[in-house]
């Protein structure tokens, strides 16, 4: 099976961790194997199915042990399982039955098996993902008490030149050009980020060593650049792209360089501060990270090592390059003095230093809890009268039904009208409960890829419910 | 309005279907079972809050949905294979699909539909084959060709259209087409409109939209939408390489022609059987046919060997030779895998982002099908890089869109101008992007080809016409010009204005 195509967006490390993990779903209903399909394709290593339900004429097709068989067709590489048993029956006889998995997918799963499995997974800290259909409505719901992301490639994330705060050899090698002195050639394939520099430095003389703040400023510098161009014997400036480049980058070049709100979360959290011989490897590195950050980084995370493509000749581009390259290798080495762990893993870090994230959810008991139910973000969100909020209120009232009545409403024609006031009592219960005063197979393919996420470490999963509403093609993410 | 047009189109075509299964004597179907389309049958036989304002349940809606709703599905790849799942097990019947490609083993990791003993079949045979044989009653047809082999009358067939296609060429194509048809001399029919819906990802984005082509925004009225195609420049190539990509390309596009590497072989190949096949027919027939046979021959086996992605051999070439490049400016990064990444431009494809979207799109098909809720209107976004994020909106329609009205366009330029500044007009404009537009105008009375690029003896005629003002060529203030593209089925008109 040709795994190349994924392989592009999460590497061989990410794909190896696919193959390596062994997923769990509970019950086999057409959702549920369609969210099997979507991981078995990219190639998980083993899936058991856990279903202790007789077969309906709806469900004609999704059968566990046909599901088992169909699934495995899709890659021969899987290894399927499947266990006739419903999973209430699995947590009395043996809950660590399911100790064994990366990661337990639940599909229409009543509330009362989700907390009593939840509270297994989450002490065993196996993640659990919680996922329901009704009718056009999609629902997830994320269970993990601690997800680390060294990898969450961030789309458009800035680039790490330093050109507020230049390193030494940085400063060396801007030294090496002089731009009046050059030929016509040379002066038009300078890399921008070069301009940038020397015109920098021109400016802090001027301006008392202070970088272009204000609208105004940065104005005025990009017109200092503009007059750097060179110009015909008519005095008409000459066509340097490296230059036009230069001035339209100058708005991100002069960023500030500082270390992101929410890696200095991360560095004053407890787990960074009190390492023990039981911290897993993340939180040692992130450690040695910021021990970096005291001492050789001067305040700064170490460098990333990376320059985009730019218009410039190849000796002087890839000779820039190398500048940026080397140093980040010179503070990765000294990141690895402050650690006892992997050196491949120490590398990753320090490229994604900016972009490491946890991912910490809430537990099923705190979301349902009286006491600790998120209430602010449910009020705040019932003020709109679009909010997908509603869904989610629904979605627990249809809950609520189910344990009172061991069925879901409305499953025969002649129920719905009876079951109506019975849901209204439902809803209206739920709310009380949670004293509010005032008083709502589809798309399950991305429930495959939040879990991928999860096997991968790769990319940054939800935090923690996810709605769709397919009557309106629109979702939200909500904190519960 | 439209809804209850397209109910009543439906209903006609229900009565009919009903004459004709009284005289065929029954529906002939055994492959129902009690419950198969319980829930199904929960959307179409029961009102709520949320459905569509002129939705009236009924038990008729299954029958009628199932039966005779046509729908057509354009490709059968990543998105294709989803999509006919998806609708086969919502109950449609009725489907054809569309698709020009054969199965490579690089698609088994998402186009389920496929498997390994199916490499090197037509997409569309082998997804046909599975949906009519996995769901009972569902018939799929299947066709191994390009939309281009079809005219309107095939389109017209059609109740939705949903597009699950890879090229931004094809979807602008396919778009003018259904634009054509609805309009009767030059005045919008509504009846005519069919509603299409055009899936699009790439990794772990994509989009999902429906087009009332005449009515809502179309492909070409948001062709801003789309990000241009990142091509590198030639300097870059040729002289001044400074990635990895650059070195392959270097390869692909310069050296490769250059070199011939795998060219030489096949022409004396070609040349051998040419020879036999002279000798065994000159035994056999008259003289004047052998000669017409053996020139054809000699004639085909002279062509240059195309670099084809998916031979190991040709690869391991441009592999070899990029390394050599990369060697010679000090450039890191080549590998086996980018240098097939970037030959055969591989865009990253994830299962689940095709069948998120795909669904969404199914969706959007049952809802208009059944009017059982309000459609999308008319455009939502995807994205689950961080978390999920979705974005639902309503783009708008341009007045004068080149593609989905019938207004023609004004270009503005001096009677001094050159016809290259027209061209490339045509090709850099954000709302026009044609890849090779072919020019003709009336000239003194006659037809004249101003510049056509695809076919060389044609071209290498107009060419001088390129640096010419478009007084030399004889070209009057308000004349129509008429333009020809892929990126339009039907020639489009344009009026010249000359500015002052």
């Amino acid at each position: 099976m040709d795994a190349q195509t994924e392989s592009k967006l999460w590497g061989d490390h990410g794909q190896e961790a696919l193959e390596n993990a062994h997923i769990c779903l509970i019950n086999a209903t057409a959702t549920g194997t369609e969210i099997l399909k979507n991981l078995v394709l990219p190639g998980i290593g083993a899936f058991t199915i856990v279903d202790g339900h007789t077969v309906t004429g709806e469900d004609v097709g999704n059968k566990a042990q046909a599901a088992t068989e169909l699934l495995q067709e899709l890659n021969s590489d899987v290894s399927g399982n499947f266990v006739e048993e419903s999973p209430d029956k699995l947590l009395d006889n043996d809950p660590e039955f399911f100790h064994r998995f990366t990661i337990v997918i639940g599909v229409q799963l009543p509330e009362s098996t989700c907390l009593r499995l939840g509270s297994v997974l989450w002490n065993a800290s196996v993640p659990f993902l919680v996922c329901k259909t009704y009718g056009l409505l999609g629902y997830m719901r994320l269970v993990v008490q601690e997800h680390t992301v060294i990898e969450s490639h961030p789309d458009n994330a800035l680039e790490d030149l330093r050109l507020d705060q230049p390193f030494a050899e940085f400063q060396n090698h801007v030294k090496s050009y002089d731009l009046d002195s050059m030929d016509k050639k040379d002066h038009s394939h300078t890399p921008w980020i070069i301009i940038v520099a020397k015109y920098l430095e021109k400016w802090f003389s001027e301006h008392n060593c202070r970088l272009p703040k204000n609208y105004k400023e940065k104005e005025a510098f990009r017109q200092f650049i503009r007059e750097g161009i060179l110009k015909n014997e008519n005095g008409v400036p000459e066509d340097e792209e490296n230059f036009e480049e230069a001035i339209k980058n100058v708005n991100t070049a002069l960023n500030l360089t500082k270390i992101p709100s929410t890696v200095e979360d991360l560095f004053n959290s407890e787990q960074c501060n009190s390492i023990t011989s039981q911290s897993p490897s993340f939180w040692v590195m992130l450690r040695a990270v910021k021990e970096f950050v005291h001492n050789e980084g001067n305040g700064s995370l170490p460098v990333r090592g990376t320059i985009p493509d730019m218009i410039a000749d190849s000796q002087k581009f890839i000779n820039l390059q190398n500048v940026y390259r080397e140093k980040a290798l010179q503070d990765a080495a000294a990141v690895s003095k402050h650690v006892e762990c992997l050196l491949q893993s120490v590398g990753k870090v320090c490229k994604n230093a900016s972009f490491l994230r946890v991912v910490r959810c809430r537990s099923l008991a705190e979301e349902y809890s009286v006491d600790s139910v998120n209430k602010d973000e449910i009020t705040s969100c019932m003020d709109n009268p679009d909010s997908e909020m509603v869904f989610y209120l629904m979605l627990r009232a249809v809950d609520r039904f189910y344990q009172q009545h061991s069925r879901y409403p409305g499953v025969y024609n002649y129920q719905v009208e009876e079951d109506i006031s019975k849901l209204k009592l439902s809803v209206n219960s739920l709310l009380q409960e949670y004293s509010f005063n005032n008083f709502c197979h589809y798309v399950l393919g991305s429930a495959a890829q939040e879990a991928i996420k999860i096997i991968s470490h790769q990319f940054v999963p939800f935090n923690n419910t996810f709605i769709y509403n397919a009557m309106s093609q629109t979702s939200a993410t909500l904190q519960l | 309005l439209l809804f209850s047009l397209f109910r009543e189109k439906k209903r006609r075509r229900v009565v009919e279907l009903t004459e004709k299964m009284v005289v065929d004597g029954g529906n002939g179907s055994t492959c129902e079972w009690d419950g198969r389309w319980n829930h199904i049958k929960k959307f179409l036989e029961r009102s709520g809050p949320f459905t569509h304002p002129d939705f009236e349940p009924s038990t008729e809606s299954l029958q009628l949905m199932l039966e005779t709703c046509k729908i057509l599905v354009i490709g059968a790849g990543g998105l294709g294979c989803e999509l006919l799942k998806d609708l086969a097990l919502s109950g449609f019947r009725n489907l054809h699909v569309v698709d020009m490609d054969t199965i490579d083993i690089s698609n088994l990791n998402r186009q389920f539909l496929f498997r390994s003993k199916d490499v090197g079949r037509p997409k569309a045979d082998v997804a046909a084959d599975f949906i009519n044989s996995r769901i009972p009653g569902c018939r799929a047809v299947p066709h191994f060709k390009k939309i281009q082999d079809f005219d309107e009358t095939f389109y017209r067939q059609f109740h939705i259209i949903v597009c699950g296609l890879d090229s931004i060429v094809a979807r602008r194509w396919l778009n003018g087409v259904l634009s054509l048809l609805v309009y009767e001399d030059g005045v919008l029919d509504p009846r005519s409109i069919i509603p299409v819906i055009d899936g699009g990802t790439e990794g772990f984005k994509g989009n999902a939209r429906v087009i009332l082509p005449g009515m809502t925004a179309c492909i070409d009225c948001t062709l801003e939408l789309y990000p241009p195609q990142i091509n590198f420049p030639m300097c870059t190539i040729a002289s001044m390489p400074r990635l990895p990509e650059h070195c392959v390309e270097f390869v692909r596009v310069l050296l490769w022609p250059k070199e011939k590497p795998f060219g030489g072989k096949e022409s004396l190949f070609c040349l051998f059987i040419c020879v036999c096949v002279c000798v065994c027919v000159c035994v056999c027939v008259c003289v004047c046919v052998c000669v017409c046979v053996c020139v054809c021959l000699c004639e085909c086996g002279l062509d240059d060997v195309i670099l084809d992605g998916d031979d190991p051999a040709h690869i391991q070439w441009v592999y070899q030779k990029s390394l050599e490049r990369a060697a010679e400016f000090n450039i890191t990064g080549v590998t086996y895998r980018l240098t097939q990444g970037v030959v055969k431009r591989i865009i990253p494809a994830v299962a689940s982002t095709n069948a998120v979207i795909a669904a969404a799109c199914a969706t959007e098909v049952f809802k208009i099908a059944t009017s059982a809720y309000t459609p999308l209107n008319n455009y939502m976004v995807f994205n689950d890089v961080d978390g999920l994020y979705t974005y639902t909106f309503e783009a708008e329609r341009k007045e004068n869109c080149s593609a989905c009205s019938q207004i023609p366009l004004d270009l503005h330029f001096s009677s001094s101008s050159k016809l290259q500044e027209v061209l490339d007009y045509l090709t850099e404009s954000a709302s026009l992007q044609m890849k090779s537009p072919a020019v003709t105008a009336t000239v003194e009375g006659k037809n004249k080809t101003l510049y056509l690029q695809s076919v060389a003896s044609i071209e290498q005629r107009t060419r001088p016409n390129l640096s010419k003002t478009l007084k030399e060529l004889g070209l009057t203030d308000g004349q129509e010009l008429a333009v020809a593209d892929v990126t339009t089925p039907q020639t489009m008109l344009f009026r010249l204005c000359f500015t002052s």
